[in-house]
């Protein structure tokens, strides 16, 4: 009982306020006649989202797909690279500097040049975005739930005479699944975020950034904004499945700092 | 403790000889944590080493256990190098820490050394059966370890210490953590499964009581450096919780207390030898 209570609130209060906020943006739309191109209102972008709803749901699919290849190929990525810089200290400095620098490297800069690289007809360019970005919270992340290991877990597998791969399979990896998830669940909505910006720079005119700039583009503000609406959900929809792989990860196991 | 007829006239479970054990020799942070250690173990012997934080009776444990290298004298376990005695997977070891892996079930948990070790699936679940069932968990092979109490939790690790049937446990404060009346119970248990299973022990204890109702002998070690100051055989009746209460218990106490202190343990009490 108390519990449902409690569950209520912690859906119901965002629910309220995030109604509260349309209707007050309405209001303000209407009130003070603000032009479409200055802020489109709410049942504006509600209008275009349906009348745009085929399109929406396969921009949606298409940049959706791009993020979750890119999301997946990151993650194998960066686990497979953590695992060898957490064999030796010295694999890892000489690694992680590199990982900082190419997670420092703007979008912006590099989707052009990925375009150029590859064919612009084709999402790969995209996927590498992706795969760039998500890399390096997965990979710092995973580094550390790999080096953090508990002493008496070392010596135990010492003293049974394991190797230094059964220590990994047996103690590090398990040990880093929970620290890995942490990672995933960041890079998550990063990678959505990244997939559609890296539409901005030309190539395909199939997903959502390429819709939202060609709308924008023809000053038909409402529609862009239904698919920023659909970028929002779907950036929301990738967060919620990682949390949920997070805590299914973790469940039943005593949380170590 | 066993009498010396009972004691097989084959090599020793743990030789020390002139054993010594330096933290970073030659530099200006060099620490001498044992110096001329000499103990022999038999077959089947609990030993106890006990005395104050810095004695290093770990370190001593750990010489045995190929966890640290000695810098001085020898080591042989059952008349091999510890290095050797450790790859043939000689010993058992328990922490103070359970030291659990704690995404695996506790039936994984016993037979984690037995994976690893490349013992067939069916023989491992049996054997960790078998195992949980003498230290009294034979329900619980399904929980995760943060399911179980401290108490139930170092039992597991005792069974996973146990599981290769070593001939030599070694045990570093095992119940240091668990309160009095579980500390007391784990003891004897301890002794019946030592009885069971025939095994030497090495037990690192701070607890005075705890090292003379457990062991044969109780090894007084003294910090700066640490050394082995008095070798106290204890001659008690049979282990059980009457003997808490014993006259020969208490002396026995008494004369691991005096030598802590750095008395010398004059008169040996009836039950007591000092070596």
């Amino acid at each position: 009982m108390n519990r449902a209570g409690a569950l209520g609130r912690r859906i119901g209060a965002p629910v309220v306020f995030g109604v509260a906020f349309l209707l007050g943006w309405q209001a303000f739309v209407d009130v003070r006649h603000i032009p479409g191109y200055l802020l489109p209102s709410p049942s504006a972008i509600g209008t275009q989202l349906s009348e745009n709803l085929a399109d929406v749901v396969s921009a949606t699919a298409a940049s959706g797909t791009n993020a979750l290849v890119g999301l997946v190929a990151g993650v194998l990525l960066a686990v497979g690279v953590a695992v060898i810089a957490a064999r030796a200290p010295f694999i890892e400095q000489l690694l992680s500097p590199l990982a900082t620098a190419v997670s420092a490297m703007p979008i912006v800069a590099l989707a052009p040049v990925l375009a150029t690289m590859f064919s612009a007809t084709s999402d790969l360019p995209r996927r590498i975005v992706v795969v760039i970005v998500v890399f390096f919270p997965v990979f710092v992340n995973t580094v550390r739930g790999l080096t953090r290991i508990d002493p008496v877990h070392a010596e135990l597998m010492r003293s049974y005479a394991a190797g230094s791969w059964d220590l990994t399979r047996v103690v590090r990896l398990p040990g880093a699944v929970p620290y890995l998830f942490t990672g995933v669940r960041v890079a998550s909505s990063l990678a959505v975020i990244s997939a559609v910006v890296a539409e901005y720079f030309g190539g395909l005119q199939n997903g959502l950034g390429s819709r939202i700039t060609s709308a924008a583009s023809n000053t038909a503000y409402a529609r862009a904004w239904a698919y920023v609406v659909a970028a929002i959900l779907l950036g929301l929809l990738f967060y919620l499945a990682a949390l949920g792989a997070e805590r299914a990860a973790t469940r039943g196991r005593a949380v170590r700092h | 403790m066993p009498d010396a007829d009972d004691v097989a006239p084959s090599t020793p479970a743990v030789l020390l000889r002139a054993a010594g054990k330096t933290f970073n020799p030659g530099r200006p942070s060099a620490v001498t944590a044992l110096t001329d250690i000499e103990l022999t173990i038999a077959p089947g012997e609990f030993v106890s080493l006990i005395g104050p934080s810095g004695c290093g009776k770990s370190t001593l444990m750990r010489l045995v256990a190929d966890l640290e290298q000695p810098t001085e004298g020898t080591v042989e376990v059952f008349g091999k190098t510890p290095h050797q005695a450790r790859l043939d997977q000689d010993y058992g070891i328990a922490f103070q820490h359970a030291g659990l892996l704690p995404w695996r079930t506790v039936q994984a948990n016993v037979e984690l050394p037995l994976e690893l070790h490349g013992i067939g699936r069916a023989d491992r679940r049996a054997r960790a059966g078998e195992l949980l069932a003498m230290v009294g968990l034979a329900e619980f092979g399904g929980h995760r370890p943060d399911q179980l109490s401290g108490g139930m939790q170092q039992r597991v690790a005792i069974a996973r210490a146990l599981a290769e049937r070593p001939r030599l446990l070694l045990m570093d404060e095992p119940f240091g953590a668990l309160d009095e009346m579980t500390r007391e119970r784990m003891q004897a248990e301890l002794v019946a499964l030592c009885q069971q299973t025939g095994c030497a022990v090495i037990f690192v204890t701070h607890s005075i009581p705890e090292a003379v109702y457990l062991s044969h002998r109780v090894a007084v070690m003294s910090p700066r450096p640490g050394r082995i100051s008095h070798l106290i055989g204890v001659d008690l009746a049979e282990r059980n919780e009457d003997l808490r209460e014993d006259p020969g218990f208490f002396a026995a106490v008494t004369a691991v207390r005096e030598a802590l202190r750095g008395h010398d343990v004059q008169l040996p009490p009836r039950g007591v030898e000092v070596r």
